[in-house]
C-alpha cells in the first residue's frame, strides 16, 4: 500500500459512455494484484471529502488503468481531467483474486464494465477458460477482443439481445454449467479440447450484487468454488472507519468483514447475504 | 531561526506536538501504518471501544455531503480484551503515546472498561465518549443532560489513574457548562467536537441515506461551529482543549489554538489524504518558526476577542 501523486498518461472514451483512464503510478503499478483497487483523490472536487474507489484494469511498471462510466458527482468530475495532471492515488488495496487452484479450470462471470477488474486475473490465470460477459445492451460489453486476445473463450449475454444471446449472464452461465455436468465437451478458446471435469471449475465473478449473489448461489448449489468481488460504499478504503462492511459467516453466526481491506474478493461460502 | 517547542501536556501525557488523530476516523493504528509514520504524530486516538465486542449499525453507514459526510457506524468494535489482545501488541514497535478512547451503554460499563484499561501501561490516556450521536444506548444521552455527564465522569474517574480527557458534544445549549462539570469532576481535559447530529435524504426513494436514518456531520463544514465551541470553553476553563471539527491544513489546527486550543485532532482529513496530520504538524512549527513563536503556550488564546 502507497500514495503517490500520479499523472494522467492517457484519457479518452473507450466506447460509448466509457472512459479509460491510464495514469503512471511507478510505485503503486507494479504492485498490483488482480482484484485490487485504488483511491483515487479526484481533481478540482473540492468540495468532496472522500475518495473514490476503482478496480484496476490494467497495470504494470509503466502505470494503471482504470476504466469507467459517469455515475455520480466523483466520476462525472474526473471525465474532466486532461493529459499531464497530476492524480493522487492510494493503492493498491484490498484483498484480490486468488489464483486459480492446482488442475482447476478458470470460469470468469462479469456484468457490465465489471470485466474490468478480472482483466489482470484472466491475464495471470496460467489456464484460460471460459469467460461469461453480461451487459444491458451491446455498448455496456466491453473488450471482448482484449479477453479473447489472451485466449479465453467469451460468451455473451445482454438484455436486449442486442449482443450475443438475450438474457441474464446467469442464464448463459445456467446453461453452460448444465452442459458441462451432463459431459458435454466444449471447444476451448486456443482449439484444444477442453477434458475438464465438471468439479474442476473454478468461478471469479465481479459485477451488480444481484448478479453477484446469484452466481455465488449457483456455484455452492453445485459444490464450485466462487470468488466474488463485492462493491460497496466507501469512506477511508483502508480498514479504518467501518463503512464498507458485509456479513461475513463464523462457526458461530456472523462478522463484519470490510470490503476495503478483507475483500473486495470473497470467496461465496463466506458471504451471508442479506435481503 | 530556533525551532518553536510544540510539546503539550496532558496531566501525565507528553505529546510531542499537539497534533492527534480524532477517534473512528484512524481505526486502531495499524491500518494507516502503511502510509503513515506513526511516531510523527503528537498521538493516537482509536475508535471508541466498550467493554463487550459490539456489532454497531447496519449500512450505508456513511455518506458524503457538501464539504463533509455523514457517519453512523454505531460504534462497532472487538470489546477490551479484544482491543488489549488484538491491537496493543502493535503499539511494542511503537513511541507514539496511546488515547483509547471509551464508550458504554450504561454507567457501569463505562467504569468497568476504565477499569479494565487502567492496568494498561501501554495506554497513556482515557478520552471519554459521551456524545456520539449514533448509538441508541446512553451515548448522546449521557453528553447532553449535565447530571447525567456528570455521573459518567465521576464513575470514570475513581477507576482510573488515566489522564481523563472527556469527548464534549456540540448540540448543547451551553457548552461551558459541560467543560466546567468535567474539569470538576477531576477531568484533565476536554475535547470538542464530536460530530453535529444531521441527517440527509434521497428524494427519489425518500428513504434517510443513512441505515440509521440520522448520523454525524464531520469535515471542514463543521470546522466554524467547531471553533466557537473551543473557543467560548476555553474561557469558561483552566484544563487544556482537543479541539477538532473539520482540520485540514495547518491554518485550521493554528485557528484552534488561537481560540483557546492546547491540541487538536485530525479526523475526516485523514479520509481525504491520509498525510494529513503529518502535514498539519509540520505545517504548524514552521508557521510558529516563521513568527518567532516559541511554544503553544504562547500561541494559545491568543485570539483578541
Ligand atoms: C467515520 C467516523 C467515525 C467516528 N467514530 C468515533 C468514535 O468511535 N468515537 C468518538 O468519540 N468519535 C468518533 N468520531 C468523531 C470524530 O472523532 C470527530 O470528533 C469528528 O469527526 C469531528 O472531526 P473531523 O471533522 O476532523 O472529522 C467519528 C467520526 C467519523 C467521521
Ligand atoms: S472504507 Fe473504511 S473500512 Fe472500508
Amino acid at each position: 500500500m502507497k500514495q503517490e501523486n500520479s499523472c494522467v498518461l492517457e484519457h479518452r472514451l473507450y466506447q460509448g459512455d466509457y472512459r479509460l483512464l491510464k495514469l503512471s503510478a511507478p510505485l503503486i503499478g507494479p504492485l498490483v494484484q488482480p482484484g485490487q483497487f485504488v483511491h483515487v483523490k479526484i481533481p478540482r472536487l473540492e468540495q468532496a471529502v472522500l475518495r473514490r474507489p476503482f478496480s484496476v484494469f490494467k497495470a504494470d511498471a509503466s502505470g494503471l488503468s482504470i476504466l469507467y462510466k459517469t455515475v455520480g458527482k466523483g466520476t462525472a468530475a474526473l471525465t474532466t481531467v486532461a493529459d499531464g495532471e497530476p492524480v493522487n492515488l492510494i493503492g493498491p488495496l484490498g484483498t484480490g483474486f486468488p489464483t486459480a487452484g492446482n488442475g482447476k479450470t478458470p470460469v470468469l462471470v462479469a456484468g457490465g464494465y465489471g470485466n474490468a477488474a478480472l482483466y489482470l486475473q484472466a491475464a495471470r490465470l496460467p489456464v484460460k477458460g471460459v469467460a461469461f460477459f453480461g451487459g444491458r445492451t451491446s455498448g455496456d460489453v466491453l473488450c471482448v477482443d482484449e479477453f479473447e486476445a489472451l485466449g479465453w473463450e467469451v460468451r455473451i449475454a445482454t438484455d436486449d439481445g442486442s449482443l450475443g444471446r438475450k438474457g441474464f449472464v446467469t442464464a448463459a452461465l445456467d446453461e453452460w454449467l448444465a452442459e458441462q455436468e451432463s459431459g458435454v465437451r466444449s471447444q476451448g478458446a486456443g482449439g484444444g479440447e477442453q477434458n475438464e471435469t465438471f468439479q474442476s471449475l473454478e468461478l471469479f465473478a465481479c459485477g451488480p450484487n444481484a448478479m453477484l449473489r446469484a452466481v455465488g448461489d449457483r456455484a455452492l448449489a453445485k459444490g464450485l468454488t466462487a470468488w466474488l468481488s463485492m462493491d460497496r460504499n466507501m469512506a477511508c478504503g483502508v480498514g479504518a472507519c467501518l463503512t464498507c462492511v458485509i456479513k461475513r459467516k463464523t462457526a458461530g453466526g456472523w462478522e463484519w468483514a470490510r470490503c476495503c481491506k478483507d475483500g473486495p474478493v470473497f470467496n461465496a461460502e463466506e458471504i451471508l447475504w442479506e435481503d | 531561526m530556533n525551532k518553536p517547542d510544540l510539546k503539550v501536556r496532558i496531566g501525565s501525557l507528553e505529546m510531542k506536538n499537539p497534533v492527534t488523530v480524532a477517534s473512528g476516523t484512524f481505526g486502531y493504528g495499524p491500518e494507516y501504518a502503511g502510509l503513515v509514520d506513526l511516531d510523527r504524530l503528537g498521538a493516537i486516538t482509536v475508535k471508541g471501544i466498550c467493554t463487550e465486542p459490539h456489532v454497531g449499525n447496519a449500512t450505508p453507514r456513511t455518506f458524503e455531503t457538501a464539504g463533509g459526510m455523514l457517519n453512523a457506524i454505531g460504534l462497532p468494535g472487538p470489546g477490551a480484551q479484544g482491543f488489549i489482545k488484538k491491537y496493543l501488541p502493535f503499539y511494542e514497535k511503537y513511541s507514539v503515546p496511546l488515547i483509547v478512547n471509551i464508550w458504554g451503554k450504561t454507567v457501569e460499563d463505562y467504569s468497568r472498561v476504565a477499569e479494565i484499561f487502567n492496568d494498561q501501561a501501554r495506554i497513556g490516556a482515557l478520552e471519554v465518549n459521551v456524545s456520539c450521536p449514533n448509538v441508541k444506548e446512553g451515548g448522546a444521552l449521557y453528553g447532553t443532560d449535565v447530571n447525567l455527564f456528570r455521573t459518567v465522569v465521576d464513575a470514570v474517574r475513581v477507576r482510573t489513574q488515566k489522564p481523563l480527557i472527556v469527548k464534549l458534544a456540540p448540540n448543547v445549549a451551553d457548552i461551558k457548562v459541560f467543560a466546567r462539570a468535567a474539569q470538576e469532576c477531576g477531568a484533565e481535559a476536554v475535547s470538542i467536537m464530536n460530530s453535529y447530529p444531521a441527517m440527509a435524504i434521497d428524494i427519489e426513494t425518500r428513504r434517510p441515506q443513512l441505515a440509521n436514518r440520522t448520523g454525524g456531520l464531520s469535515g471542514p463544514a463543521i470546522k466554524p461551529i467547531a471553533v466557537k465551541l473551543v473557543w467560548e470553553a476555553a474561557r469558561a476553563i483552566t484544563i487544556p482543549i482537543i479541539g477538532m471539527g473539520g482540520i485540514y491544513t495547518p491554518e485550521d489546527a493554528l485557528e484552534f489554538i488561537i481560540a483557546g486550543a492546547s491540541a487538536v485532532a485530525v479526523g475526516t482529513a485523514s479520509f481525504t489524504d491520509p498525510s494529513s496530520a503529518v502535514r498539519v504538524i509540520e505545517g504548524v512549527e514552521a508557521w510558529m518558526a516563521a513568527k518567532g513563536i516559541g511554544s503553544i503556550a504562547e500561541l494559545r488564546g491568543t485570539v483578541q476577542a
